[in-house]
């Protein structure tokens, strides 16, 4: 319907978020909009991230079907025809603000549909959803067309918002919505690419929510080259892969790589032959994006050539909790080998302090990522004592979000986005750095 | 490893060594896997790459043919170049054998695709 004369208010979309993550609500939208060069309103990052409904105006609906196109975290999408703290005040604005012809082709007469009604933090009984259907005033809605529950070719959507707790929910819905469904978010992808399934599985495989929402906030897309210093299975390589990106990464854990250690899963007693970073790619047939996963020191940037250079830097990197930070180097004073030593000689390693990690990777982000490329990586933080100076700071690296998920009431990850906004003038820059 | 890979990398990590670079390819077993052939991409990534050592890294692992000695002018509409291009940077890709440092000539052995870049605690 873009372009109908439907007026300023036939622009109205609704989004309703999944409730999870709700501090990576803002940043993940911006960054899909970011994405697609969709404008939105100015000030809309003020949003209330505990209410799970969020109107846009967009200039058209295939806007709203590409911010949905990537969103992890948006359930679905809605044409807004009209809202209310009433339904008899969502009522007057569908006839105020949404013509009866631009109902028409999806209710009226020639159209099969059906009106689902959804509401949020409280149960409704089947027998209120019907009453709620049946109430609807036909002069302001034109529902003459064929009501069909299994094959409508358009679902009308009832959304009914009974506040932020479910414990204190009012009887009535403090917020009532009408809209068309336009399109599903991405939320199936978490089942599709759910790590029970996954070949190459290790202990810090990134849940596949958390995942596709890095790729998303990397900007991963279509002919981009993604990084992981820290692959590990590959997890975030799956994830910007199925975004279209090609994609590589360095582990300094040469028994992972080469899925020769003992199995993550507590069933299996060895590890396949088959597994690899490249085959969990070909399980969801993205081994066209595999570039390489090599054996290396992620401290060591040298490793690259300095023409390198990464539309996006995605990883978790190693602080301890499950697999401890390592990089290569000896405690000794004099760490020589003999010749003897060397053949088969595995290489010692020592500890890679948390704020080194940062600090590295910080300046490989620095040095490899394009100009507007981006970083994005976990840092965990102690809760109690975390401030905003924690997070490590590099002059050619902007901040563009920062988001929290809580593991327990003292220890949190955030997720945080930096972009390259210059080039490296100075090829390795101590960071200040604070961090737990 | 793919040859795309092999043209980034350098032995620069190593104590002492700064003209690490090209790595020499010591190749005992070479696969060609089909990738979906993307001209966007391999456009993309042509002006990153040293285009002389990926000649060398071609030849040397015995799949030079084809490629001209520089990049053609406009490559971008030539998909002839680019089939190549794309052929010797992501089909290529090296199974068994070893990388050597130009300088050190410190050997990398490639296992079953991955090359093992770490290097032992007196060489770092």
């Amino acid at each position: 319907m873009s372009g109908s004369p439907c007026g300023r208010l036939g622009k109205r979309f609704l989004f309703q978020f999944a409730n999870e993550h709700l501090d990576f609500r803002v940043a993940e939208f911006s960054a899909i909009a970011d994405l697609f060069g969709i404008k939105l309103e100015s000030g809309w990052q003020s949003k209330n991230i505990k209410d799970p409904f969020w109107e846009f105006q967009l200039s058209s609906s295939t806007d709203a079907e590409k911010l949905a196109s990537r969103s992890m975290l948006v359930k679905s999408a809605l044409e807004l025809w009209g809202k209310g703290a009433t339904y008899p005040e969502m009522y007057e604005d569908v006839r105020q603000n949404t013509a009866k012809h631009c109902m028409i082709p999806f209710c009226g007469n020639g159209a099969s549909f059906k009106i689902k009604v959804d509401t949020y933090n409280k149960k409704q009984t089947q027998e209120y959803k019907v009453q709620r259907i049946n109430d609807l005033p036909l002069d302001v809605f034109p529902l003459e067309g064929k009501i069909d529950l299994k094959n409508a070719d358009h679902i009308l959507q009832i959304c009914e918002n009974y506040g932020e707790d479910h414990n204190t929910a009012p009887d009535t819905p403090c917020m009532v919505y009408f809209g068309r469904w336009l399109v599903d978010g991405q939320r199936e992808k978490i089942k599709t690419y759910n790590l029970k399934e996954r070949l190459f599985l290790g202990h810090t495989s990134m849940d596949p929510c958390l995942s596709l929402l890095m790729a998303n906030m990397g900007k991963c897309c279509k002919n981009t080259l993604v990084f992981d210093p820290f692959v590990g299975t590959g997890s975030l390589l799956v994830s910007a892969a199925q975004c279209g990106s090609y994609v590589m990464g360095t582990d300094i854990d040469y028994i992972l790589l080469h899925a020769q250690g003992k199995p993550s899963r507590a069933k299996q007693k060895k590890r396949s032959k088959d597994e690899s970073i490249r085959n969990n790619l070909l399980q969801y047939g993205l081994q066209q994006f595999y570039i390489d996963a090599l054996v290396a020191d992620a401290s060591k940037s040298s490793l690259w050539d300095s023409r390198l250079q990464v539309d996006a830097i995605i990883t978790d990197p190693p602080y301890g909790v499950r697999e401890g930070a390592k990089k290569l180097g000896s405690e000794k004073n004099d760490p020589s080998l003999t010749e003897e030593d060397k053949d088969g000689h595995v290489p010692q390693k020592i500890d890679y302090h948390l704020s080194d990690v940062f600090r590295d990777l910080l300046n490989f982000a620095a040095r490899f990522l394009r100009i507007e490329g981006r970083l994005v990586y976990w840092l965990p933080v102690y809760s109690p004592e975390y401030c905003e100076e924690n997070i490590p700071r590099h002059p050619c690296l902007q901040l563009v979000s920062n988001c929290e998920q809580k593991l327990n009431s003292r220890i949190s990850r955030r997720l945080i986005t930096m972009e390259k906004c210059h080039e490296c003038q100075v090829r390795l820059i101590t960071l200040c750095f604070s961090g737990v | 490893m793919k040859l795309l890979t092999h043209n980034f990398l350098t032995s620069n990590i190593i104590k002492g060594v700064t003209k690490g670079y090209p790595l020499q390819i010591m190749a005992e077993k070479v696969d060609v896997k089909e990738v979906e052939f993307n001209p966007d991409f391999v456009t993309k990534m042509l002006p990153k790459i040293d285009w002389s050592a990926l000649i060398k890294a071609a030849k040397d692992v015995g799949h030079g043919d084809g490629l001209p000695e520089a990049v053609i002018e406009n490559p971008e509409s030539n998909e002839e170049f680019l089939k190549a291009a794309h052929n010797a940077l992501m089909q290529v890709e090296v199974i068994e054998g070893k990388l050597v440092c130009p300088e050190s000539q410190r050997e990398f052995p490639i296992n079953n695709g991955i090359p093992n870049m770490l290097l032992n605690e007196d060489e770092v």
